[in-house]
């Protein structure tokens, strides 16, 4: 039960923390806290469950060199700890969506669940990788800090997308539409994307949200999850070769 | 019968680095690696019927327990495949399965989860775990301040309450306390009785003759011999005494030199095994580097086990050697051989009539194989003759 508090508690104090520091200081975004935490719960399972998961394995070496068990538990059961607190911090969003009278819309909200098994997929297949060359590579770890605080920034979670996009595709700006091809290979940025557009429908949300349509939007989300789906069919196979070696190894 | 474990054709390849990268930082500065195959395993294949108590016993580093985890799955083969039928216990290390900071209780149903069963059927069969493991009042202890008995105990009660169909137990039952060892072979012998198939690696190699349906000796990683386990127990002190043979003693002053020893049957140099109440000849030939004045010749007889059973030497029996000078052949008729199945191990020497001088002896250099009569029980032989008279 404690556990659920603690996870409570993180997003109440994002909510209240941000409401006040968007009040005082005025923000470029409308309804900042709104737009903030719909990315941002996303992107906490995302990151959480891979900083965790690769250590999955190697945090239970006694186990692993000792019984035998499907070694895919593992990093499923921090993918599965993580989005516990994921649905319990999206009850306390979506109660302050409701007692905000923020609401939600009908045209987009089909988004979410689809984004969310995006977000899924990317993140059991990307800690099935961690996980299993962690046991190898102890380093990597480290590594995955580093490389999650440059992912984050290259996610639109706390920036609006589409101000980006209007400054960097402006005209006066050569490689603009290069940079943005580029930013848009990046599967996380098309999964918030899709939480946002889902969630976020504030007045001038366009100006804020990525220049997609929902339709669009939900094209692009289903072309993601048939990718990462052969991504997780590829780092499944991958843990499957490297996990008859973890007595060993560890 | 049905097949509860194939094993065919196992390798298992360890990799052994010089200087292993642990780290990404390592392996990108340290450019290639440098590995050594090492073969824990090589093409091992064989069966375990359902029901049978199967033995792997093998020195040291043999790949027993290597083994023994291949087939848990612990460890995937390199090369070949084991396929098992129903469910498996394993006992394979100390406190295996259990997590250090849950309780026993916890620890209960974690060890039972790994075996499949479901928390109300571990339910089920708690009390009896505990009450077989007698640890009652350390159940709701943390499993880091169990001693190593106690986690025995309790890893074993957990085994063989699961219902499985094939237990796995490797040396961890050493440890317990003489009691619980023994209600361990008796829950044994229950699962042997209920037709579950157990495998055990074992040093004791006579608990292996005692209760098990078949064995197999591993040498380097490969099977050895494999078959009944009084056979298979006798080729593996056979191996170790031959490893044991480079440091077979020999010492003395070697003013007289034992050539060598042979043993014959009738004329012939022994071949094969004898049979109880057979007669055998040790021959031993000599060389006296300067002459040496009524030497005794002497042998002693040392089981497999390395007991001593019988010696004699050429004083006891009247014969004076007198003064020796160049070569002589001493020659010991045994009469009917008293022993039963097993293998003999002779040791002979030359020495003064007053023992202190030694000359040469060659310990346990020679040995000789008595057959165990089938479907007997003999510990001795005894040469009868029956006759019947009226009265």
């Amino acid at each position: 039960m404690l556990g659920a508090v603690w996870s409570l508690l993180n997003p109440v104090v994002f909510l209240a923390v941000f409401t006040f520091v968007a009040k005082v200081l005025g923000a470029s975004v409308d309804d900042y806290p709104v737009f903030l935490l719909s990315g941002l719960l996303a992107w906490n399972l995302f990151a959480v469950s891979l900083s965790t998961g690769a250590q999955s394995v190697v945090a239970n070496a006694n186990l692993v060199k000792k019984v035998y068990f499907p070694r895919e538990i593992l990093p499923l059961a921090t993918v599965g700890v993580a989005l516990v607190d994921f649905v319990l911090q999206s009850m306390v969003y979506f109660a302050f969506l409701v007692v905000i009278r923020y609401g939600f819309v009908l045209g987009s909200i089909w988004l979410y669940p689809l984004a969310f098994v995006a977000l899924l997929l990317l993140t059991v297949a990307v800690t099935f990788w961690v996980s299993s060359m962690n046991v190898r590579y102890r380093d990597l770890q480290h590594l995955i800090g580093l490389a999650l605080l440059v992912w984050f920034w290259l996610t639109p979670i706390v920036y609006a997308a589409g101000k980006t996009h209007a400054q960097i595709v402006a005209p006066g700006h050569r490689w603009g539409w290069l940079f943005w091809r580029i930013y848009l290979l990046n599967p996380t940025a098309w999964i918030v994307f899709g939480f946002q557009r889902a969630l976020y429908h504030s007045p001038d949300a366009n100006k804020a949200l990525a220049p997609f349509t929902a339709q669009q939007l939900g094209v692009g989300l289903c072309v993601v999850i048939v990718i990462l789906l052969f991504l997780l069919y590829a780092t499944w196979r991958i843990f499957f070769g490297l996990s008859g070696d973890f007595a060993e190894e560890l | 019968m049905s097949i509860a474990i194939e094993i065919a054709d196992v390798s298992k390849r360890f990799r052994m680095y010089r200087e292993k990268p642990s780290s990404l930082k390592q392996r990108i500065l340290s450019g290639r690696v440098r590995a050594e195959d090492f073969w824990a395993l090589r093409d091992v294949s064989f069966d375990v019927a359902e029901g049978e108590f199967f033995a792997l016993i093998g020195q040291n580093g043999s790949g027993k327990s290597t083994l023994l985890k291949v087939i848990a799955g612990i460890l995937r083969p390199s090369e070949g495949v084991v396929r098992q039928r129903g469910r498996i216990a394993g006992l394979l290390e100390l406190g295996a399965g259990f997590h250090p900071e849950l309780t026993g209780r916890e620890n209960v149903y974690l060890n039972a989860a790994f075996l499949g069963l479901s928390h109300r059927k571990t339910d089920a069969v708690y009390d009896d775990i505990v009450e077989f493991a007698e640890l009652r009042e350390f159940m709701d202890t943390q499993v880091k301040f169990f001693s190593s008995g106690m986690l025995v105990r309790l890893g074993f009660a957990c085994a063989v309450h699961v219902d499985p169909e094939v237990i796995l137990i490797d040396e961890v039952l050493a440890v317990g306390d003489e009691a619980f060892q023994a209600r361990c072979l008796d829950r044994v012998r229950t699962f042997q009785k209920e037709g579950r198939t157990i495998v055990l690696v074992t040093h004791a190699l006579d608990m292996a003759r005692q209760l098990c349906d078949r064995a197999a000796m591993l040498d380097h990683g490969v099977i050895h011999a494999i078959g009944g386990p009084d056979q298979v127990v006798r080729e593996m002190r056979r191996t170790i005494s031959k490893h044991d043979l480079e440091f077979a003693r020999e010492e003395g002053s070697r003013e007289i030199e034992i050539l060598g020893g042979s043993l014959h049957r009738g004329a012939d140099p022994l071949a094969g095994a004898l049979a109880p109440g057979e007669c055998v000849t040790l021959q031993v030939d000599l060389k006296a580097n300067e002459p040496v004045d009524d030497p005794v010749v002497s042998f002693a007889l040392h089981d497999g086990a390395n007991n001593f059973v019988f010696g004699s030497d050429t004083a006891q029996h009247g014969l004076a050697l007198g003064r020796v000078d160049g070569k002589r052949r001493v020659r010991f008729q045994l009469g009917p051989v008293p022993f039963t199945g097993g293998q003999y191990w002779v040791t002979v020497g030359v020495h003064s009539r007053d023992n202190q001088r030694v000359y040469h002896v060659q310990d346990q250099r020679y040995s000789f194989e008595v057959r165990q009569t089938e479907g007997r029980r003999d510990q001795t032989y005894v040469p009868v003759t029956a006759e019947v008279e009226d009265l």
